[in-house]
């Protein structure tokens, strides 16, 4: 094989993937590179084509055209070696009913030689105390983690992520992510498929947008607003009919009054200069506040629409 | 060589811990052993014709090992297998090396174990129970076992990897059975079944297991053309299970 870069610290390139169904296009010309040791996300609404990608990289799913390397190794051919590198949680799969949460852990492992480590993961992930209870007795909530927890007993240098934490409440939600930052601190690359704004913005590096299987856009979470969602927004509230005209304020692009609440959209330094003419007005609002561009307001500038989940 | 130990041991439990494959395969076979005792369990008559001559218990003994056989095949396994594919349990498996063919490989030697015991149970209740004299040729018994189990576990694979769903590997697993049950040698003596219940009767893998065993247990020497058949399904079904699987993954 005759590479004309060897670049060893990317560990995942996909060039020009694409993968149908029928007449479906899912993933449609898609091409990105993931580095080592990256959290690298990829954020889209339902039927965005997410899972099929990731599939696609992780050989369970064969891709109509395109080139996938992961770790160097091409998933069509080289897919035990490549197995037993990654980790996997699948956003649609099921263990045996009658398996117990140790008995599921204490098999995967076996596949690595020498692994034992699994009791600490099943601490980790708040099994211990479900260690001897079956698959079908467990909620939601600790499949998702039994799932977690069975896609990194074997030292994954890649791990893919689909759908994390869905099911997960708001704590084991705030402990996942941390797991996962200790995860990726070891050195473990992870592939994060989820449609949770803040997921993303939390945990990821990079970020890849993708909508009816074409991927619209990829940087940074910060990246990603000071691109796409360049209007802060800023809001007060005020009842009374004698309001200066904000929009003759060049850096102001929108105002809007809901009941009593006004609503001012803008860019730069618009807030200062819009709080000093209040002022000068002898408007002097107590609760002035200001929130700035998110994942949400990206998502809209780019597709038009917001995400659904 | 160490994850296969480990899957078998898990499917072993997992099978132990599903009552109605352990109903199908241990106490159904069992039941129907103890009914038909109660039913020709005095009957002894040598020469009279039924039976094939047989004593009506040296007739069914074999004939329920074989049931046990059947139950595996088309009962556990398909509907197991098929389980595991339509809840996406395979998926899993095998995004983990936990490959198709090791899972497979793991529910044949499971299946080969509880089949086993399952036989011997059989045969334990016939000769203690029902006096039947135990086989002529040990060997030849053992022998003919392991064939007619080891096609049954093929036929057993290759319906699981077949058949779409867990409810068609219902159906079809138990219409199987209960075809085999009636017409395959294990149900009313062959001279009280009409010729066409024979014929049907001929076609199934059943019949051609219990006749083999029972020749080797009656000392009637090894059946050869028996053997042939039950070698032919193992063959060509382990083949077919091969085949398909291998086209689908
Ligand atoms: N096996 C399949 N056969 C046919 N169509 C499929 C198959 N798998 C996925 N699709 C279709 O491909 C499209 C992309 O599906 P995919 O599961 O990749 O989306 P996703 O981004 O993961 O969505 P979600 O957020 O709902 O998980 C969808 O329109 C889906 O209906
Ligand atoms: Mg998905």
């Amino acid at each position: 094989m005759i590479n004309t870069i060897q670049d060893t610290s990317k560990v995942i390139r996909v060039e020009n993937l694409r993968k149908s169904y029928k007449d479906l296009v899912a993933v449609d010309d898609v091409s990105f590179e993931v580095s080592r040791g990256e959290i690298f996300g990829l954020l889209g609404p339902n039927g965005a084509g997410k899972t099929t990608t990731v599939e696609c990289l992780q050989g369970l799913r064969r891709c109509t055209s395109g080139k996938i390397s992961v770790l160097g190794l091409d998933p069509a051919k080289n897919i035990g070696e490549l197995r037993r590198r990654i980790g996997s949680q699948l956003q649609d799969s099921e263990l045996p009913q009658r398996i117990k949460v140790w008995e599921a852990l204490d098999l995967f492992a076996s596949i690595t030689p020498g692994e034992n480590g699994w009791r600490k993961l099943m601490k980790d992930w708040d099994l211990e105390s479900k260690a001897n209870a079956s698959f079908s007795s467990l909620s939601g909530g600790q499949k998702q983690r039994l799932f977690i927890a069975l896609a990194l007993v074997n030292h994954p240098e890649v791990v893919f992520l689909d759908e994390m934490t869905t099911g997960l409440d708001p704590v084991a939600r705030h402990g996942a992510w941390d797991l996962i930052k200790e995860i990726r601190a070891n050195g473990t690359t992870v592939i994060l498929v989820t449609h949770f704004m803040d997921e993303a913005e939390e945990l990821c590096d990079r970020l890849a947008i993708v909508n009816q299987g074409k991927l619209l856009a990829l940087d940074s979470p910060f990246g990603l607003t000071s691109k796409y969602a360049t209007n802060m927004k800023a809001a007060f509230s005020y009842e009374g009919d004698d309001l200066p005209s904000m929009e003759d304020i060049p850096q102001v692009k929108k105002v809007t009054r809901i009941g009593g609440t006004v609503e001012v959209e803008g860019i730069g330094s618009f807030v200062s200069l819009m709080a000093a003419k209040l002022v000068n007005h002898g408007i002097v609002p107590n609760d002035l506040r200001t929130r700035q561009p998110s994942l949400e307001d990206v998502f809209l500038t780019l597709t038009g629409h917001r995400i659904e989940v | 060589m160490r994850t296969l130990g480990r899957l078998t041991l898990v499917e072993m439990k997992l099978f132990i811990r599903e009552p109605i494959t352990m109903f199908f395969t241990f106490a159904l076979p069992l039941l129907f052993l103890f009914v038909m005792g109660g039913v020709f369990g005095k009957m002894t008559n040598g020469g009279a014709g039924d039976f094939h001559g047989l004593s009506a218990m040296a007739f069914y003994t074999p004939a329920y090992i074989a049931l046990v056989l059947t139950s595996v095949g088309v009962v556990g396994l398909p509907g197991h297998l098929t389980g595991y594919r339509e809840r996406g349990v395979l998926r899993r498996f095998r995004a983990s090396s936990l490959s198709i063919w090791r899972i497979f490989a793991a529910q044949g030697l499971v299946s080969l174990a509880t089949a086993a015991l399952g036989g011997i149970m059989i045969l334990i209740a016939g000769v203690f129970v029902f006096h039947v004299s135990l086989p002529q040729n040990p060997f030849f018994v053992i022998l003919a076992f392991l064939v007619s189990a080891l096609s049954f576990i093929s036929l057993g694979l290759l319906l699981g990897a077949v058949l779409p769903t867990s409810r068609a590997a219902q159906g079809v697993g138990l219409v199987l059975f209960f075809v085999m049950l009636i017409l395959g040698g294990a149900g009313p003596p062959p001279e009280a079944m009409t010729h066409l219940m024979r014929v049907v009767g001929d076609f199934t893998p059943m019949q051609h297991a219990v006749t083999l065993l029972q020749n080797a247990w009656q000392g009637l020497g090894w059946n050869w053309m028996e053997f042939g058949i039950m070698a032919g399904i193992l063959i060509v079904s382990l083949t077919a299970a091969t085949l398909v699987i291998r086209r689908n993954s």
